[in-house]
């Protein structure tokens, strides 16, 4: 079965002084091939533990996850990673950074170039190949991330908060080259963030986790991101639904961000 | 007091080359640069960068208290100097019968190192009898004026003033101590210059150096004495790397290595490595085996503890990229962890370096047949202040070269330090 299948898993760690924590409690949900989902949530709910779980550097403490039908157990190149900063090879350069992964597979150097080629032209970064990366400006870093991600080929994408260090401009532009590439590609996509607006329209679907014990508080199934392809955000914000959903998750957040802060002040 | 005065006037020399260089600037056309425009300099760290017309001028400043102090001819002014010349003072005995008559004592302070004959000196009435010495500048002369006075006779004044056995009266150009036996000690002016064998001249060194650099010094030419010293550096540096960042690696790479040598390393690391000659030289000996162990261990914890924090330096996130980019674990050492750390293992490298070059300087002080360090030790046993001078201008050099060179090969080979 292709896609990713996520099995009532639940993440419990012990700590020192004896008690634990619940970081997510029997979170359950499939995701089919080029879906994109967007993940929202007040910090502590657990979102980054479900990515680190998906991408297999952390393991769950029971349920299982299913990728493509087979369960996994570590980190692989399937499930490509974007984070918020890059993290790229500042030792290497632009080309050497995108075609990193191909190369650790031992791919021939032509092929290896037309990939690059192909990704830093859908990427906007064509004159920038034998640039040192941190010569670049932010924005252009995470589309070398990006560009570095895709260059793998991977089915699923996971993104923490991929956009997050980005400024109000560039973070716009991003989201439509995000959205292009999950258009162009057909990859499956999850993205976590702390923007609800990122992500109504970045998601097809999205997620509003709650913490304490980190869960699925609410699903959605959205028209936006469909919409956004290739339009102007902007309008796209303006569309039937926009605000008001916005509102909701909103106030949901903020309820939630209550009860935290309510348990911190009494 | 006068040590107060000196640094006085230091500082005043610091701030007039100031206040001059600023004139100087301010009539000829001024820059607009980022820096120059901010309105706001003082405790913005990045408006003050090192002036290098004060470096200049600072050098130039040690050279002409040098020369102040040392009486060089290649510098216009000076401190004064000691007393030269021919000089006089009178002095009174009594004879045991109550009689006092003057005389005189003429000495002659001659040039260091110079032979001169006592000047002659004219007769006198009296019982006493006119005296004459000759000594050189810095050195004091016993004078014993009252032997040729007659039987018994004793001294009662120096220039007018009463002068009692161990009591000192100063007289022109110098002063006179009488010693316990009632003779009279003259020590001429010495003025502020310091002694060739305390401090010679700038020309003196320069000159000292021309001579060994063709002749050699006991019977070795100058490179090859700094040669050993540096040949010794880079083989205990080289072998403390080939032990020290494998070690680091693995000790940042694996808990139960860490764990193993930790209390090791964290113990030698604050021993000095000049605390292990002793042992290095009981266990090895004095000849070349000691001292590249001995650079060996000055070497090893500091490449040792900048590999293992070069290692535990790596952002998680590159880690995790890279796995999730499809690379083993044998890649992400060679890809990742390898060039991520290699800032920090040229940070160590250059302290290192620096720790070597000090370590075997002291080592070739404590024995050695050749190098650096043994020639400054050698010279400093028979008072040739000028080897010991130049050997310490060119140890400092050296070191400093060394530290360049490494400086640039920092920023050729790992130009992203600092810009992860």
């Amino acid at each position: 079965m292709d896609g990713l299948q996520i099995d009532n898993i639940s993440m419990r760690f012990d700590l020192p002084n004896g008690k634990h924590v619940q970081a997510l409690e029997n979170v359950s949900l499939s995701l089919e091939k080029g879906e994109i989902l967007s993940v929202l949530g007040p910090s502590g709910c657990g979102k980054s533990t479900l990515l680190n779980i998906l991408a297999g550097f952390l393991a769950q403490t029971s349920g299982q996850v299913l990728m493509n039908g087979k369960a996994i157990s570590g980190p692989g190149p399937e499930r490509g990673m974007v984070f918020q900063k890059g993290a790229l090879f500042e030792w290497m350069n632009v080309r050497r950074n995108v075609d990193f992964g191909p190369r650790m597979k031992g791919m021939p150097e032509v092929e290896r170039n037309t990939i690059v080629e192909n990704l830093l032209d859908t990427v906007g970064l064509r004159d920038f190949k034998e640039k040192a990366v941190y010569e670049l400006s932010g924005g252009m870093q995470q589309r070398v991330a990006l560009a570095r991600c895709l260059a793998n080929d991977p089915d699923v994408i996971l993104m923490d908060e991929p956009l997050g260090a980005l400024d109000a401009l560039t973070r716009e532009k991003m989201q439509g080259l995000i959205l292009k590439l999950w258009k162009e590609t057909g990859k499956t996509v999850i993205l976590i963030t702390h923007s609800v607006e990122e992500a109504l329209l970045l998601g097809e679907r999205l997620l509003v986790m709650a913490p304490r014990p980190g869960r699925i508080h609410k699903e959605y199934r959205l028209p936006f991101a469909e919409r956004a392809v290739g339009a102007d955000l902007r309008e796209v914000k303006k569309s039937p639904g926009f605000a008001e959903t916005r509102d909701e998750i909103l106030s949901m957040i903020w309820e939630m961000e209550e009860e935290i802060m309510g348990g911190a002040e009494a | 007091m006068t040590s107060l005065v000196f640094l006085l006037v230091y500082v005043v020399l610091v701030a007039a080359a100031a206040y001059i260089v600023g004139a100087i600037r301010r009539m000829m056309t001024p820059t607009a640069d980022f820096t120059s425009l901010k309105t706001v300099t003082f405790g913005d760290e990045a408006a003050v960068r090192p002036d290098r017309a004060a470096s200049v001028i600072s050098v130039l400043v040690i050279f002409l208290i040098w020369g102040a102090f040392t009486g060089s001819k290649w510098v216009p002014i000076h401190v004064p100097g000691p007393f030269m010349g021919e000089t006089a003072f009178s002095y009174v005995a009594q004879s045991p019968s109550g009689e006092t008559a003057e005389g005189r004592v003429t000495v002659l302070v001659t040039e260091a190192g110079a032979e001169a004959e006592p000047p002659e000196v004219a007769p006198t009435s009296g019982f006493v009898q006119n005296d004459s010495a000759v000594t050189a500048a810095w050195r004091s002369v016993l004078i014993s004026a009252q032997r040729n006075d007659g039987e018994d006779a004793r001294i009662i004044s120096v220039e007018g003033r009463p002068i009692q056995p161990g009591e000192t009266v100063s007289v022109p150009d110098g002063t006179v101590t009488m010693t316990n036996r009632g003779s009279l000690n003259f020590q001429p002016g010495k003025g502020l210059q310091m002694e060739p064998i305390w401090m010679p001249p700038p020309e003196a060194v320069v000159t000292r150096f021309v001579d060994i650099a063709q002749n050699g010094f006991q019977n070795t030419p100058l490179w090859s004495h700094l040669g050993w010293s540096i040949w010794r550096v880079f083989a205990g540096f080289l072998l403390g790397s080939l032990v020290g960042i494998p070690l680091g690696y693995a000790m940042g790479l694996s808990g139960w290595v860490r764990g193993w040598f930790d209390p090791i390393v964290e113990f030698m690391r604050p021993v000095p490595p000049l605390a292990l000659i002793p042992l290095v030289i009981i266990w090895f000996g004095i000849w070349e085996t000691g001292k590249i162990v001995l650079l060996f261990l000055a070497a090893l914890w500091v490449m040792t503890i900048a590999a293992r924090a070069g290692v535990s330096g790596v952002n998680l996130a590159k880690v995790h990229a890279a796995y999730s980019l499809g690379a083993n674990k044998r890649q992400i050492l060679r890809h990742v962890i390898l060039p991520n750390s290699l800032p920090e293992v040229f940070t160590g490298a250059r302290v290192a370096m620096g720790v070597c070059w000090g370590t075997v300087v002291a080592a070739e002080l404590v024995a050695a047949q050749k190098g650096a360090g043994m020639m400054i030790i050698a010279a400093s046993k028979f008072q040739q202040t000028d080897i010991v001078l130049m050997g310490i201008v060119l140890i400092g050099l050296i070191g400093f070269g060394i530290d360049i060179l490494m400086r640039i090969a920092e920023n050729i080979l790992v130009p992203w330090k600092g810009r992860g």
